[in-house]
């Protein structure tokens, strides 16, 4: 069977598993609806919140940024994975203890303030929208490579599904659809992982493959080093991601962020009990570590065997680089796409890739990198192809992808709804309506949440790469301190709390759009993004923190001048710090 | 219950003792991501771990690992503490 056959095959029973389980999870009230009726097991939870947190980033793009980028690519391993211990530790559990529906809704009650539940609902759903555009792209990237469809189609299939069980089962459809999309991944993810590892290094598990020794006994890290120094790129190992500041606030503004994310948070109301929510966030660390460890693992692998396919023995010799008629299989296919992009600049038809800032390898008649395309996505996607390994390999990694991206979008959709239909309809406009009611309206807003996300994926805004920043700086700066704030500070007032989100997301929106473009429209950046013009040489995609900090700072001077919380307020704030009723 | 006389003060000593639970998991948490991981990068990639530099290795494997056993330390810990307290949360 060739491959096209097998992505049917695969994708096709994997779509066909999430409609079953829609249909066997209908919601019927709200409270199915929104937290899944409040009975998941941790480990199910747990689970579920690895599918819903690992996107089509973490499971395309994540090895090869750390392909590329090396040493500076552990910034997303530790921001992405030590959120979780924030999370675990400082949000869970008392956010459990509350007991309640939805984000906006804590921070309106605790904060005693409809301005801040609006504040706050505008917040998540910025970043939720932002995040969501960048999952319906991979969707829609994902059919049109390998089922050769076009885009569209591919957007509107993935749209249908999920429409079909985030409308129909709400929190609770989209939980059980979780665990199997989890499943789905994580095997498509570290199948190929192993089978890599064993062909390198002998060893089966990719973890200890890395430390491991390449068949002429050298370790492979080293032997990596060494060849990717000798084409004139940075040492793998230590290679920076800007300085060591900006890889410190880095990583702190994406652990923040994780930690801040609504969709990620709403996943712990669905517990039946406080220790519940600790130890689900416990086994959801585990299901992520298990994706989150064997990435970098593939990311070194694979940019060894990339090097070594188009540098077959020493600098130097030109019977070492790759003839260009001689390439593999896997390379015509990506260089189809666009994805992989050679030219022969030297005209001796070899492939030379190497870095050519330095004038270094003038002398032996290389007359810059050929391979002037390598996009980091077909890391992952090209693996297997890499590796040679059979075509039920590849298609498993297709519906992986499929089932990070879908499962990440559902949770985003889940959050925007019920921010609309909870807090925006039921909290401030109508707070009279039905439980029935307001189910409808959640469902409507579902399908519209699905319906803004589709035309965002069809219609991609250039800004899409410049997403994530704001996604994440925004969860960083005005989320997660107001609702540290909101438990670890008893006396933290409205005014504080709302003061402090607008600044917080003020300062960081303002240096993501000074050095990006207002609003991402090239020509508006007016100070352009440049090292020099950034404040201490932090990148704006690392700015988070920094609007954290002025986020607490602001609270605090502004909560100063007023009143403290009344003393209802107060009680509500020592009750979610016990897990007991009393 | 609701209208013991110490609950206030029970209330105070499992808050303190949570916190203080929190201080030191918060601190290891930073010193095996934010110390190995990056600021001492340099200095413990003079140490080897088979064929890994100690300080890449943290950066990318270990310190996932001891954030997963910090979670369930934690989880251990505070059962613990409810239980000491009187304040599990049954269902």
């Amino acid at each position: 069977m060739d491959v096209k056959t097998w992505t049917y095959i695969v994708v096709g029973l994997s779509f066909a598993l999430y409609i079953g389980i829609a249909i066997w999870s209908r919601a019927t009230s709200t409270k199915e609806f929104y937290v899944a009726g409040g009975n998941v097991s941790p480990i199910s939870n747990g689970m579920a919140t690895a599918a819903d947190w690992m996107s089509a980033a973490s499971f395309i793009s994540m090895a090869g940024m750390i392909a590329f980028a090396g040493y500076g690519g552990s910034v997303f391993l530790m921001g992405w994975t030590g959120g979780y211990v924030l999370l675990a530790l400082m949000l869970a559990p008392y956010m459990r203890k509350y007991g309640k529906f939805t984000v906006p809704e804590f921070i309106g009650e605790r904060f005693y303030s409809k301005t801040a539940r609006v504040v706050a609902v505008i917040c998540l759903i910025i970043v939720s929208i932002t995040y969501v555009i960048g999952q319906m792209k991979g969707v829609g990237v994902a059919f049109s490579r390998f089922l050769e469809t076009d885009y569209n189609t591919g957007l509107y299939v993935g749209m249908g599904i999920v429409f079909f069980y985030a409308v129909l089962g709400g929190m609770k459809g989209i939980t059980y659809t979780q665990i199997a999309q989890y499943v789905v991944l994580i095997f498509a993810y570290t199948v190929p992982a192993v089978f890599i590892s064993l062909k390198l290094t002998g060893n089966p598990i990719p973890q200890l493959g890395l430390g491991g020794s390449t068949a002429d006994g050298t370790p492979l890290l080293q032997k990596l080093d060494q060849v990717i120094q000798d084409l004139g790129f940075n040492e793998y190992t230590t290679s920076k991601d800007g300085s060591t500041l900006n890889m410190f606030v880095y990583t702190l503004t994406l652990m923040i962020g994780t930690a801040g994310l609504p969709h990620v948070i709403i996943r712990f109301f669905t517990v039946p009990k406080v220790s519940d929510a600790r130890l689900s966030a416990g086994w959801a660390l585990i299901f992520i570590a298990i994706l989150y460890t064997t990435a970098p693992a593939v990311a070194a692998m694979a940019r060894l065997n990339l090097t070594e396919t188009v540098q077959t023995g020493p600098v130097g010799q030109a019977a070492s680089n790759l003839e260009y008629d001689k390439r593999p299989e896997w390379f015509k296919n990506w260089e189809k796409t666009g994805l992989l992009k050679f030219e022969d600049k030297n005209g001796d038809g070899r492939i030379q890739y190497y870095n050519d800032a330095g004038e270094s390898f003038k002398q032996q008649g290389w007359n810059g990198n050929e391979l002037v395309t390598v996009d980091k996505d077909i890391i992952v996607l090209a693996n297997p192809e890499i590796a040679n390994l059979p075509g039920w390999v590849i298609a498993l990694v297709v519906a992986g992808g499929l089932a990070a991206a879908l499962s990440t979008a559902a949770g985003l959709l889940l959050a925007i709804s019920s921010a609309i239909s909870h807090d925006l309809l039921k909290g401030i406009m109508r707070p009279d309506i039905s439980e029935k009611q307001e189910l409808t309206a959640s469902r409507f807003a579902m399908v519209c949440a699905i319906a803004v996300a589709g035309y965002f994926g069809l219609n991609p805004p250039d800004f899409a790469a410049g997403t994530v920043a704001i996604a994440f700086g925004l969860a960083a700066s005005s989320i997660f301190p107001v609702l540290m704030m909101g438990i670890f500070s008893k006396k933290m007032n409205r005014q504080g709390a709302v003061a402090g989100m607008v600044a917080g997301m003020s300062v960081t929106l303002l240096y993501v759009f000074q050095h990006k473009g207002i609003l991402f429209i090239p020509g508006t950046s007016f100070l352009g993004s440049m090292d020099a013009n950034w404040f201490l040489g932090i990148t704006p995609n690392a700015f988070g923190a920094v609007g954290a900090l002025v986020n607490f700072a602001v609270a605090f001077a502004v909560s100063k001048t007023a009143d403290e919380a009344p003393q209802g307020v107060q009680d509500l704030v020592e009750s979610i710090r016990i897990p007991s009723k009393d | 219950m609701e209208n013991e006389p110490n609950l206030q003060e029970r209330r105070k000593a499992y808050w303190r003792a949570n916190l203080r639970i929190l201080a030191i998991l918060m601190s290891i948490w930073f010193v095996v991501s934010f110390g190995c991981g990056i600021l001492f990068v340099e200095p413990l990639n003079q140490i080897k771990l088979g064929g890994f530099k100690f300080g890449f290795w943290m950066a990318q494997q270990g310190s996932i690992y001891v954030f997963v056993a910090l979670i369930f330390v934690y989880v251990r810990l505070m059962n613990r503490l409810d239980r000491e307290f009187n304040f599990e949360d049954y269902e």
